[in-house]
Parts: structure tokens; C-alpha cells; sequence
């Protein structure tokens, strides 16, 4: 359900704007995407996240963002956008040798 | 799936969005087969070709659509539901439903539809919804016979829909299936007590399975062999992963499944070919009369019109409540302006 953040964000044609949903489950956990939903306005976002996404108590704490105001990197520079990490595996503990018995390292 | 794609033989596509295969889209489809080569999951932004993207498009926003409808033949017994606990159950299940069909029609809209398009190609039925929301709920019994078997086959041909290749449908999917077994659940309850109850409520639990057992067997499609089988879309489907099992695999599993779930209500079903093959380890069951099923289809079942009517009605009724939260939505909007300049 989560929508294409940059590419259809603008409110449905005929419709209201589109609002992405964030949930956080419990206390302890971040928010995290759950979905979307159409409303008129923040308040009415928020009323409706919770009948729709909380039925059960499936959380503690409610986040809604207009659609249209996420900036998403590109798929089509993911490649660009992501290497740069790929070479650097110095930083994983693993890249270093560590002498046998030493502990706690 | 509730949203069963499938059309009548001898019906025209009245849907302008037939897939058209694999075709190629001027994009490069490289991604998109490495991506179901290695079961992977294709999300909104990705490369994908024009006929994955109106299949999932169809298939979704017809489920969404059978969701909303589906509230209707058990809201036709909240007011009758024979105690405060089972009137409470009823309300929660409806709107399940509804919420269902949000999850759903968010989905699609990840696709590029838009919510108004799909509202507006169901009411004109331009788009399908499920045949077996359009026979009539009688009896009390029946809110029991949709829970145990509607919502039961629904689950079979839904969890696999869970691991379907389009991300956003599966996750929706994920959701709508945790709920369903709630309402599988309570359907059966209210058979049992039925069953165990008075000799009229025994009577009444037996007629509702025996109308509801042939439609829900049809809630999985036609064959996937001989004369019916080239109506679905089996083949294309689940080429993209978007359909993990033929039909019949998934309806024979239904049969399996609930055979033994009739022998504890103590009720049974209308097949006198019905019998346990101890070779195939699986119930042998009787030819489905498809004939009825593409009559239903094509708008000719109990509750077509009646069912389209109102949810045409209630969408126009509700009319003055959107206008209104515009509205309202617009002078919280110019207030707030004002206070900032």
C-alpha cells in the first residue's frame, strides 16, 4: 500500500488527497508504514487512519503525511545512488582479523 | 480471491483494460524477470510491463470492489441479529469489509488508478465484483453459512495472495487474511449453535449450507481444464506470480478442508457424489454447474441490480458528507493562513 510517493501524490482528480499512515506498534518500536488513505484534511487523516489501521490495537501512536510532501530517491538511479557504499566494507566489524582467543571484541 | 477474474464464456470484455501479456513497454523488463526468477517482489515504482501492471490494476480494484459490496447481504441483518453479541459481531465483520476494500483500492492506486475511476467503473459496471455477493441472504442461518464457507473459500484463494509477486497487494493481502479468520470463525458459531439448537434451527443451519455450498465451490472459478479453461487467466497469472495455484488445486483444497468442519456442526452438504478417495487422499466431489455461475456473471443472478442500486445510492446520498468535510477542510485551511500572515 505504499504509494508511489513522487509520481501520483497530487490529490485523485475528482477526490481528496492522499495521506500516507504510520504506525508505531508498541511502545519501544519506531513508526513504521502501514499504508494509505484519502481525506480532506489532517484531522479527518488521522480519525480515519485509526479506524482503518487500528482496529485491533495495533498501535500506540498514529502518524499521518500528506503523500505529496515525500521525497522519494529514484529507482532508476539506484544503482548511482546506493554504490557508493559498496566498496567500503571497512565498515563492517568483520572486514578486520582479529588473533585467536582474543574475546570481547 | 473475492475478486475472481474471470469472464463469461460467451461474454464480451467489458473491461478496456485486457492485459496484453508480456509486452514490451519501451523499458527494460530485465529487472522485472530477475525480480520474479528469484521470487523477489516487485513494488510500485519499478519497471514492469503494461499487462502486469492492468492485470494487478483489474484484479485488485475487483476484489476492492467485492469487499464494499460484500457489506451488504450481512448488513441486511444487523438490525435482525438475534442478540446484542451477535449484533455487535455483525457490526465489527461489516466493517472489516470495508476496510478490507480501503486496503485494497490503496493498492491499486499504487498502480496509477485513480480511487474516482474504480468507484465510478464499478457503480457503471464497467468492473466486476464477486458473483456470490448477488444471492440473497434469507435467513439467519445465513450470516453462519457466508462466515463458515464464503469467507472460508475466500481464505483459500487468499493466503496465497499473500506472497504475490506485486508488494502492496501482497501486504493489503496480509492484513485482509488475519481478519478473515475472525470471520470465518463466527460464521461457524453461529451454525453450531444453530445446529445443536431447536429442530427449526437445525432446519434453517441445513438450508442455509444447502444454498450456499455450490456458489462458494464457484468462488474459485471454472475448470482449469477442457471447455472452461481458457476463460481465467491461470496461465499469464502465474507466469507474473500473481496466482500461485490453478483453481481447481485451491477448490479441491476447500473441499478437504471443510468436509470434516460439516461433520462436527453435524449439518451436510447437498452433493449425493460426494465421497472420501482414499486413493487420492481427498474428497471426490460432483460436476459444479457452471452454467449458473456465467448467468450470474453476466447480471442475470437473484441480486444484480439490487445490489449495484444501492451501493450507486448510498455513494450519491453520502454526497453532502464529503462536501461538507471539503468544505470544513477549506476554512480550517484559509483560517490557518490568516493567522500565519
Amino acid at each position: 500500500m505504499a504509494h508511489d510517493p513522487t509520481g501520483d501524490a497530487t490529490p485523485g482528480r475528482r477526490g481528496w488527497p492522499l495521506w500516507e499512515v504510520f504506525v508505531r506498534a508498541r511502545r519501544g518500536l519506531s513508526h513504521a508504514h502501514v499504508g494509505s488513505l484519502h481525506a480532506p484534511d489532517a484531522e479527518m487523516a488521522l480519525r480515519n487512519a485509526r479506524d482503518l489501521y487500528t482496529r485491533r490495537q495495533e498501535g500506540v501512536s498514529l502518524w499521518v503525511v500528506p503523500a505529496s510532501s515525500i521525497t522519494a530517491s529514484s529507482p532508476d538511479e539506484k544503482d548511482a545512488f546506493f554504490d557508493p557504499a559498496a566498496d567500503k566494507i571497512y565498515r563492517h566489524p568483520t572486514f578486520y582479523d582479529i588473533p585467536e582467543g582474543v574475546d570481547h571484541l | 480471491m473475492y475478486g475472481n477474474d474471470f469472464t463469461a464464456p460467451d461474454e464480451p470484455t467489458r473491461d478496456q483494460d485486457q492485459p496484453t501479456g508480456d509486452q514490451p513497454t519501451g523499458d527494460d523488463l530485465t529487472q522485472f524477470r530477475q525480480i520474479l526468477d528469484t521470487d523477489g517482489r516487485v513494488e510500485p515504482r519499478d519497471v514492469m510491463p503494461e499487462g502486469y501492471r492492468k492485470t494487478l490494476i483489474r484484479q485488485i480494484a475487483q476484489h476492492a470492489h467485492s469487499e464494499i459490496i460484500g457489506m451488504q447481504p450481512e448488513g441486511n441483518w444487523i438490525g435482525r441479529a438475534p442478540s446484542l453479541r451477535r449484533k455487535a459481531i455483525l457490526m465489527a465483520k461489516v466493517q472489516d469489509e470495508a476496510g478490507h476494500g480501503l486496503y485494497l483500492y490503496a493498492a491499486a492506486e499504487t498502480l496509477g488508478a485513480d480511487r474516482a475511476d474504480l468507484l465510478e467503473a464499478l457503480h457503471t459496471g464497467r468492473q466486476k465484483y464477486s458473483s456470490i455477493f448477488n444471492y440473497p441472504t434469507l435467513t439467519w442461518a445465513d450470516m453462519g453459512a457466508i462466515g463458515w464457507l464464503v469467507d472460508g473459500a475466500a481464505i483459500v484463494n487468499q493466503v496465497p495472495l499473500c506472497r504475490c509477486s506485486y508488494g502492496p497487494y501482497a501486504r493489503a493481502m496480509v492484513r485482509v487474511c488475519k481478519e478473515e479468520s475472525f470471520h470465518q470463525r463466527q460464521g461457524f458459531e453461529i451454525l453450531y449453535a444453530l445446529s445443536n439448537g431447536s429442530e427449526a434451527q437445525h432446519e434453517m443451519a441445513q438450508d442455509a449450507v444447502n444454498r450456499w455450498w455450490w456458489p462458494s465451490l464457484m468462488m474459485f472459478g471454472p475448470r482449469d481444464t477442457g471447455a472452461d479453461g481458457s476463460q481465467g487467466h491461470t496461465e499469464q497469472s502465474m507466469a507474473w506470480g500473481i496466482k500461485r495455484f490453478a483453481n481447481d488445486e485451491l477448490r479441491q483444497r476447500f473441499v478437504d478442508m471443510t468436509i470434516p468442519q460439516s461433520e462436527s456442526l453435524g449439518l451436510t452438504v447437498p452433493d449425493p457424489d460426494l465421497r472420501w478417495n482414499g486413493e487420492r487422499v481427498s474428497y471426490d466431489f460432483g460436476e459444479i454447474d457452471f452454467t449458473e455461475l456465467f448467468e450470474v456473471i453476466k447480471g442475470n443472478g437473484p441480486c444484480n441490480q439490487q445490489r449495484l442500486a444501492h451501493r450507486v445510492r448510498a455513494h450519491q446520498e453520502g454526497g453532502w458528507v464529503r462536501e461538507a468535510a471539503d468544505a470544513y477542510a477549506r476554512k480550517r485551511s484559509a483560517l490557518s493562513t490568516t493567522e500565519v500572515a
